[in-house]
């Protein structure tokens, strides 16, 4: 099935409904080797629903249809000198797909948000309002074109992040916010993991809002495509200031100063730093590899070394640090259960949660791919499943194998 | 003002009121527990005051455990909820309904956690918004969200209405600074939902349950984040000749690629109200008036400044002052902030509160200053330029139930005219009993459906803040098939 609008989406679910055929929901694809492997009968795409509706700079404002490609919205907006300020990033490469295909609906539908996220929020901050189609095949709206909005439950939030299984978007209207005019990039070099954590944590304590903080040990380091960075040798903590040129320039001084005990870093200009922070967005240093596993996870900045370093007494670890240390990204060898138990127990014991991002299908069937719910929270899960999906025919058991 | 028309009260429930008492006694104790007709005449209305009803009682826990008790029996008994922060809704959400009892949160105030490495604070929810925020400012940090009412309203009330505030175009609402809550569902049980990281390991019940107008649970603790405060802020006056070359300022800064920390416009009538009452240095002699606010280090702050003075040039503002000394910043707020006390000194005034696009409002301006004639009633609007949150006030006289009336009939037409020019009805106060029967015009049958079944997950036999948010006939349906 490939609609081309809302409304033939929904005239097309309605059969799909009255039989009760479950239904693989997709953009362009690009993120298909991720969650559980489904036993579908019909596929979805919205990659047929193309195009902006709707731009108005001077409001920081675009809606378009669903499976307008990530690509085409941010060349319209920087060719307005704008950007999706949660800079999203590319899964497909790390998962075996194909870089630069995502739609801007799956960016919502999975919350994809980058480093910009510590600063300017996720995916589901910038969400203003959507069009969608749920499991009942009711075609709904919530939300709106405007910034600030609080009519009605929000559905826009709900939705973020739900991987197409309680509604299909069908268009989408977000927020985008004005490219900065320059960025530096600091980077220290050679820290170890707690160390650069450390670094990041104290950036972020200064009002120079850093917008991006990042940690590569050095073996996560040579993967880099940058061949200046990669061939230092070193682990790289980069901390990204982003204003006008002069604050640029002031703020990098002021941190400079302010982080000094922690050596001199080097300087990378606007044009290399677009350079580096842009690799990151497909996850350059996390590349496909069969014979690894990839998990992401989420917890609070400094408790992410204590993990790693956790997990480490388990398996070898390659892990790439975002978000000050709150994000981690982490590749471990391919296993019967690519390591979750040994995984989540030092998530478990260290707060947040965990996320099998990479691994043959038959793993991503018997291990539980997104973090186990406690029963109470299970419960609202399982209930808003039914809510909007009762006979569970979208992306059935892509998230959890019993809905 | 009209009488507003609420669900039914139970009357086997008002019969056992006297049994209910007693045992919610004997849950939270004697003195959580208000009865007596003067205690509950506190709480029988909120900020908007022209709707009242005394609750069958009153009770104010400690702890999430007494919270929990108290849900549980209520759920089991069948006795409806309305849950209260500090009583500043504007919309009528903590409005008490008879066979109801109020739960209020303001004796949980505690700060539990401050984690300055992870710029956290871990905080129980009767905490006011400013608590938060003194709380942490010797370290240099603050709490974003900042609602007019912030020196009084509770960070519950906040969440329950995904609160915003003059500083949201840069910090985002209540929902985007929230990173865990502890919520009391309806049948007692407590769950905890995100935590001190960033995003959801799941659906994002948080983000349901933020805005959700205490009608999915009571959130008892809050994980909010906290961030470093800037260098300096300094604000700017300029004033135009009309409101049309004010919104066309205010666009033109931010198409040229500057966002600043804030953009309050202000019309004639609100500035000169405002002016009289703060002395903030108001120019009198213009139509309308735009605070921008920059933020950054001196340097910083002083080039953004003459950036905007020359992308405003084109606009020919009549005046421009920017501020020179903290003192007279101080005041420039003062002197917004205070414009809803600074009106209700010289008349009554119905807030209203929708949301436009920007480019609509030179003719949403118009349109309201006819709707308002109309009815023969003056009104002053305080905008939040930057995102579009526009304030209306009518004016009107509450002892005059005629005057009321009107008020209420302008206000209803001023937010289908938001709604029309592609806003929405409530922009940051919230639904709540007031706007809950234009619902439909802004969502159809099928929208409010999906809304309601999501409200039936958290809370199956509909307890919590009843006859709210939704069209009354709506939600007594759901009830008949629930």
């Amino acid at each position: 099935m490939r609609p081309a609008a809302g409304w033939e989406l929904q005239n097309m679910l309605l059969p799909i409904v009255g039989r009760q055929i479950p239904v693989e929901v997709v953009g362009s694809g690009s993120k298909q080797a991720i969650g559980r492997p489904m036993q579908t009968a019909a596929r979805l795409t919205t990659s047929a629903m193309q195009g902006i509706s709707l731009y108005e700079p001077s409001e920081l404002v675009m809606s378009a249809q669903a499976g307008t490609s990530l690509a085409q919205i941010e060349a319209t907006l920087a060719s307005n000198g704008q950007m999706l300020a949660f800079e999203p990033i590319d899964l497909a490469p790390a998962s075996g797909g194909e870089r630069g295909k995502q739609t801007i609906g799956a960016v919502f539908a999975c919350n994809v948000s980058g480093c910009r996220r510590i600063s300017a929020g996720a995916a589901r901050d910038n969400l203003l309002g959507i069009e969608a189609v749920n499991g009942r095949a009711e075609l709904f709206r919530s939300g709106g074109r405007v910034m600030k909005n609080v009519t009605g439950v929000d559905l826009c939030r709900g939705l973020a992040g739900s991987w197409g299984t309680l509604a299909v978007l069908t268009e989408v209207t977000f927020k985008v916010l004005p490219l900065p005019e320059a960025t530096a990039t600091l980077i220290y070099f050679g820290l170890p993991d707690d160390i650069g954590v450390e670094v990041m944590c104290a950036a972020m304590r200064s009002p120079y809002e850093v917008s991006g903080a990042v940690h590569l040990p050095q073996t996560v380091a040579a993967r880099l495509e940058h061949e200046g960075l990669r061939r230092q040798g070193q682990a790289i903590t980069a901390l990204r200031i982003e204003n006008f040129h002069s604050s640029v320039t002031y703020r990098r001084e002021a941190i400079r100063n302010a982080l000094k005990v922690y050596g001199d870093p080097a300087l990378l200009d606007t044009s290399v730093s677009l350079s580096f922070w842009g690799e990151l967005r497909h996850l350059s240093v996390m590349p496909y590899n069969c014979e690894t596993c990839l998990w992401r996870v989420s917890t609070a900045p400094t408790r992410g070394p204590k993990i790693v370093a956790a997990i480490k007494r388990h398996m070898p670890v390659e892990a790439y640090y975002d978000w000050a240390g709150g994000l981690i990204w982490l590749e471990v060898p391919a296993s019967a259960d690519a390591g979750a138990s040994d995984i989540r127990r030092a998530v478990a014991v260290n707060g947040g949660h965990a996320t099998l991002i990479r691994a043959e299908p038959d793993v991503r069937a018997s291990v539980e791919v997104f973090q186990p719910q406690a029963p109470a929270v299970e419960r609202i899960v399982r209930g808003l499943k039914e809510a909007f999906d009762p006979y569970r025919l979208l992306n059935p058991g892509r998230m959890y194998a019993s809905f | 003002m009209t009488r507003m028309q609420m669900p039914v009260p139970d009357a086997a429930v008002l019969e056992r009121s006297h049994q209910i008492i007693k045992d919610l006694i004997a849950i939270a104790g004697k003195d959580a527990v208000i009865a007596d007709e003067e205690g509950r005449r506190t709480f029988e209305s909120d900020g908007l005051t022209a709707y009242r009803c005394m609750p069958l009682a009153v009770v104010l826990p400690r702890s999430t455990a007494e919270v929990s008790g108290i849900l549980r029996y209520c759920h089991r008994e069948g006795v409806k909820v309305v849950a209260r922060g500090a009583g500043t809704s504007l919309c009528g959400g903590a409005l008490p309904v008879e066979d109801a009892i109020v739960v209020g949160v303001s004796r949980m105030n505690r700060v539990l956690e401050i984690d300055y490495e992870n710029r956290f604070a871990r905080v129980e929810t009767g905490i006011t918004n400013l608590g938060i925020s003194k709380a942490v400012e010797a370290e240099g940090f603050f709490y974003a969200p900042d609602p007019s009412s912030q020196l009084a309203c509770t960070l519950a009330g906040n969440l329950a209405m995904n609160s915003g505030g003059a500083h949201c175009l840069k910090y985002g609402v209540t929902t985007n600074n929230v990173l865990g809550l502890k919520v009391v569902l309806m049948n007692g049980e407590v769950v905890e939902l995100g935590g001190a990281h960033l995003d959801a390991d799941s659906y994002d019940l948080m983000g349901l349950m933020v805005g959700s107008e205490g009608q999915f649970g009571i959130v008892t603790e809050a994980t909010v984040r906290i961030l470093k405060a800037a260098e300096g802020a300094r604000p700017m006056l300029m004033g135009f000749a009309s409101s049309e070359a004010a919104g066309a300022c205010v666009a033109g800064i931010i198409g040229a690629g500057i966002v600043p920390v804030a953009i309050e416009f202000m019309d004639k009538p609100a500035i000169e109200v405002c002016e009289a009452f703060a002395k903030a240095g108001y120019p009198l002699d213009v139509e309308a008036l735009l605070i921008v606010e920059v933020e950054g280090s001196e340097n910083e702050i002083s080039e953004m400044l003459s950036r905007i003075q020359a992308l405003a040039e084109p606009y020919q503002p009549t005046s421009v002052v920017i501020s020179q000394s903290a003192e007279q910043s101080a005041k420039i707020w003062k002197g917004r902030k205070s414009a809803f006390g600074a009106i209700g000194r010289i008349a009554d005034y119905y807030c209203m509160d929708g949301t436009i696009p920007l480019s609509r409002l030179p003719y949403v301006l118009s349109r309201i200053g006819e709707i308002c004639a109309g009815y023969g009633l003056k009104v002053a609007n305080i905008f939040h330029a930057g995102d579009g949150n526009l304030h209306p006030l009518i004016l009107y006289n509450a002892n005059d139930p005629a005057s009321s009336e009107r008020a209420e009939l302008a206000g209803a037409e001023i937010l289908k005219l938001c709604v029309e020019v592609g806003g929405c009805l409530t922009g940051e106060h919230g639904v709540g009993v007031e706007k809950r029967d234009l619902m439909r015009t802004q969502f159809s049958g099928t929208d409010l459906a999906v809304q309601m079944r999501v409200k039936t997950v958290f809370d199956p036999d509909w307890l919590l803040n009843p006859g709210k948010v939704f069209p009354l006939e709506e939600t007594l349906a759901v009830k008949d098939v629930a």
